[in-house]
């Protein structure tokens, strides 16, 4: 399904600029990172979906099946729908079923919102309407959706002339209060909330909190009734303990089961523990130690224990706070990696390195400078088969030491790259439009979640030139089957 | 007065664009006197009463505190945070004029208020504020009269120096770090010292509420980014892993000391003027201004000084070069008695010339006007 490119050296260019692009759409999301802002983000984010959308459409498209995050997902499909006139029937089609296929994984309020943009932009071609149609007609419970998302519901009917029929759906869109009552009960609950404070409760926290706005309910009161209808996250932002089925602790404990989707849940899980205070995390020592090896164990799955002798260098430098919006996300995902590596090393063969030189993963804390070049050295010396570095690559302690160490390594010591160094980057850096590298020797991928360690290690084989096009082109052809086919 | 800066080193440096933070770190922390911080709000400016009939207007976004004698037991009231100490004057927000009286004020008994820079900024604009102290015809009424005043100067708040903000937010405060010196593109912008590490971790946030001189302001928004020290591993020397380390080792330590040779040489190497504003206990506040020599690099400054001379506080503000040559005017005016034609004899000049510069330095109201 994919054309390859004339000369050798075209070849390359395309081979790096897919894994740029790649890093880019893993690590970033717009949001503000420790030493850039959103608007950087922004900008770097929009220069790199053109240039892969003019130069390397196919490959674009591809990247939905690779772990590309929920953001950068919407972006692709936002533009290679706006562009449906340049492409030819046969790339419709892949794309097409790409797209269908993000959208099913994609969280509900994120694709509502995409649908929105697709109205806003005036991108209406028949192949935009189709699949809007097959999302919205596939939805199970549209009554609910039509509740809690109805702008974007509504946008998304209007925009693609879906014809829902003569029911209570669309006079609850487009008449609400013309009908009563509803059959459904849940249309009928919102009904009544327009007089009745006390109908509110049934209906999803979001849509019940602007009724109690406009009753004028208390705070706290509300806040204590409602309790059962609200999501997982949106009790953490209310700054409730959250409650089963879905808080990644609980999960861990056994005292709830989840089946759905697959979900970071270890990534998660690093998240909410580095939310604890430290005293808290060192009275639940047993406990949460326990659960991250626990999500580990089955991340890794068939692959545990089979990656030999491994070193992680483990960044918990003050940068790692990441930002106020992406609060210790980069710290998070190298505690993840730890214990994901834990599992993936023969057993008793992992070393972890924090570069603060603190050796205990459950109470690492973001501070200090970033000394990654001794750090290798020490990674180095314990003869590993394979060193993996998880660090945002601001090596400032002396700064750039770190690509020295590596250089003269694979000069001098391991030509035969006997070690293999993966670096994982959790950061885009949006000036330099590509994920902070250590050297040029070792390749740099970025990461969103540590559950994508394993094919993020695959993908940097190709990031060392080691490997071509018509590999990387036959391994994204393989990513996008397994994509597809796993329904 | 010179500036000794015993007992502080320096650790290696951070940039950021075309600034330089050099952090500087004190093997033992003076305990016995500290600072803390006090935000004065959004008032739009403030003004300081600093006689009956000299007053001070500038916008004063935050003050400190200093405490001493802290080792007779109340160290546990005065911990680095907490700004308890706040006078009635402090809190009051949306005043559009921020009154405050006196640049130093007594806040207790081992306790003082004072407004940092503004404290050395004032120095500054009092010099020879006064005016000729003999009636020469060549000056005036008006300056006869009243003297310089209203003398002003102009000044960038930290926030608006392009890149501050960000280098300092990003900045990785060292353990035992006590200061900081700040360069812009490679010159030395401010020096900013304080006696205690929790101290600077308060503080350090304070550093964009200062105000720097006009070159810092330019060269942080025109200057190309500055070179970070450059490792470099000689691999025609390294043979085995032992070998890579040691040097490694040996570039971390050069790098560590890189800074040390470019110490603030223009701030130590100077003779300042120094008055005392406060005394406290053994240390003393004081305000220094440097012997004004246009084309050089010259400091304002405030420091708190121990009984031996060492700093235990300190603030510079680097002078534009129209500031300098505004106080070197100054200066060679009252050297001479405020006599012009000597004035200008001792700097091989005429009457006439130097009646050019003062003019062009903005003095130009000081100077009768012809056929008056």
């Amino acid at each position: 399904m994919i054309s390859t490119g004339d000369s050798v050296a075209a070849d390359v260019v395309a081979a790096e600029d897919v894994l740029l692009f790649v890093n880019a759409a893993t690590a970033s999301t717009g949001q503000r990172e420790f030493h850039t802002d959103a608007a950087d983000q922004a900008m770097s984010l929009e220069f790199l979906h053109e240039y892969m959308l003019v130069n390397y459409r196919e490959l674009y498209a591809a990247t939905l099946a690779l772990g590309i995050n929920d953001h950068n997902a919407t972006l692709v499909i936002r533009r290679l729908l706006a562009t449906g006139r340049h492409a030819t029937a046969e790339q419709k089609r892949a794309e097409g079923a790409l797209i269908a296929r993000r959208l099913l994984v994609l969280p509900p309020p994120r694709v509502f919102r995409l649908f929105k943009a697709l109205q806003r932009d005036g991108v209406n071609n028949r192949r935009t309407r189709a699949i809007v149609r097959d999302w919205t007609l596939a939805l199970e419970g549209p009554a609910y959706h039509a509740v809690k998302y109805r702008s974007g519901f509504k946008a998304g009917l209007k925009h693609a002339h879906i014809d829902i029929g003569d029911g209570e759906l669309r006079d609850f869109l487009f008449g609400p209060l013309k009908r009563k009552p509803y059959q459904t009960p849940l249309l009928e609950s919102w009904r009544q909330a327009h007089y009745n404070s006390g109908a509110l409760y049934r209906l999803p926290y979001t849509v019940a909190e602007g009724f109690a706005a406009k009753h004028g309910i208390d705070r706290a009161a509300f806040l204590e009734r409602i309790g059962d209808r609200m999501t997982p996250w949106e009790k953490l932002r209310a700054g409730e303990e959250p409650p089963e089925p879905l808080d990644p602790l609980e999960l861990a404990s056994g005292g709830a089961k989840y089946c759905g989707p697959p979900q970071p849940w270890l990534t998660r899980l690093a998240v909410r523990i580095l939310a604890m205070p430290l005293d808290e995390r060192a009275d639940r020592r047993a406990e949460l130690t326990r659960a991250l090896r626990n999500f580990a164990a089955h991340e890794a799955g068939a692959l545990a224990g089979t990656w030999g002798r491994v070193t992680a260098v483990l960044d918990d430098s003050f940068s790692s706070f990441g930002s106020p919006v992406k609060r210790r996300r980069p710290l998070a995902v190298a505690l993840a990696c730890h214990f994901l590596l834990e599992a993936l090393a023969a057993p008793g063969r992992y070393t972890p390195l924090w570069v603060s030189g603190r050796d205990d993963p459950l109470l690492v804390h973001p501070g200090g400078a970033t000394p990654l070049g001794l750090r290798l050295v020490d990674a180095l010396e314990t003869a590993p088969e394979r060193i993996v570095v998880v660090s945002d690559g601001w090596d400032n302690s002396p700064p750039g030491l770190a690509g020295e160490v590596l250089r003269v390594w694979r000069a001098r010591l391991d030509p035969a790259g006997r070690v293999d160094v993966v670096h994982v980057n959790p950061v885009f850096d949006a000036r330099a439009l590509d994920v902070r590298a250590l050297s040029r020797a070792v390749p740099s991928v970025g990461i969103r979640d540590a559950e994508d360690l394993v094919p993020l290690v695959e993908l940097a084989q190709f990031a060392q030139g080691r490997v071509g096009l018509p590999e990387l082109m036959a391994y994204l052809d393989g990513r996008v089957r397994r994509f597809l086919g796993a329904d | 007065m010179r500036i000794d800066l015993t007992g502080l080193r320096t650790g290696p440096s951070q940039v950021w664009g075309a600034l330089r933070l050099v952090p500087l770190l004190r093997e033992e922390p003076v305990e016995n006197l500290r600072l803390h911080a006090i935000a004065y709000g959004d008032a739009q400016r403030s003004r300081v009463q600093i006689t009956n009939k000299v007053s001070y207007h500038a916008y004063i976004p935050h003050g400190f505190v200093a405490d001493w004698n802290r080792d007779t037991g109340d160290g546990e009231e005065s911990a680095a945070f907490g700004t308890q100490i706040v006078g009635a004057d402090g809190t009051v927000q949306g005043m559009p004029v921020h009154f405050h009286r006196r640049m130093t004020k007594k806040e207790g008994k081992r306790r003082v208020r004072f407004l940092p820079l503004h404290l050395a900024m004032e120095g500054y604009l009092a010099l020879h504020f006064g005016g000729p102290t003999v009636a020469w015809r060549e000056w005036s009424d008006r300056v006869i009269r009243n003297g310089l005043s209203p003398r002003t100067e102009a000044a960038y708040r930290g926030a608006v120096v392009p890149g501050l903000q960000d280098a300092l937010r990003v900045f990785e405060i060292h353990e035992g770090q006590c200061g900081v010196l700040v360069y812009s593109a490679d010159v030395l912008a401010a020096a900013f010292v304080v006696p205690h590490p929790d101290d600077y971790r308060e503080l350090h946030p304070t550093l964009l509420l200062d105000m720097y001189g006009e070159l810092v302001y330019q060269y942080a928004l025109m200057m190309p980014a500055v070179q970070e020290f450059p490792v470099r591993l000689d691999e025609a020397r390294i043979g085995s892993l032992a070998e890579l380390r040691a040097a490694a080792v040996g570039q971390s330590r050069v790098w560590a000391g890189f800074d040390d040779a470019a110490i603030a040489d223009a701030l130590l190497e100077h003779d300042y003027t120094a008055e005392r504003a406060y005394q406290m206990g053994d240390f003393d506040l004081m305000r220094f201004r440097p012997v004004f020599r246009p084309g050089e690099e010259n400091h304002i400054g405030e420091a708190i000084v121990d009984g031996a001379g060492r700093i235990a506080y300190l603030k510079t503000f680097r002078l534009s070069e129209a500031q300098i040559r505004r106080g070197y005017l100054l200066e060679l005016l009252a050297a001479h008695d405020w006599r012009l034609a000597a004035a200008a004899a001792s700097i091989d000049t005429t009457a006439e010339g130097l009646r050019g510069r003062i003019r062009a330095a903005g003095f130009e109201l000081m100077l009768r006007a012809k056929g008056e």
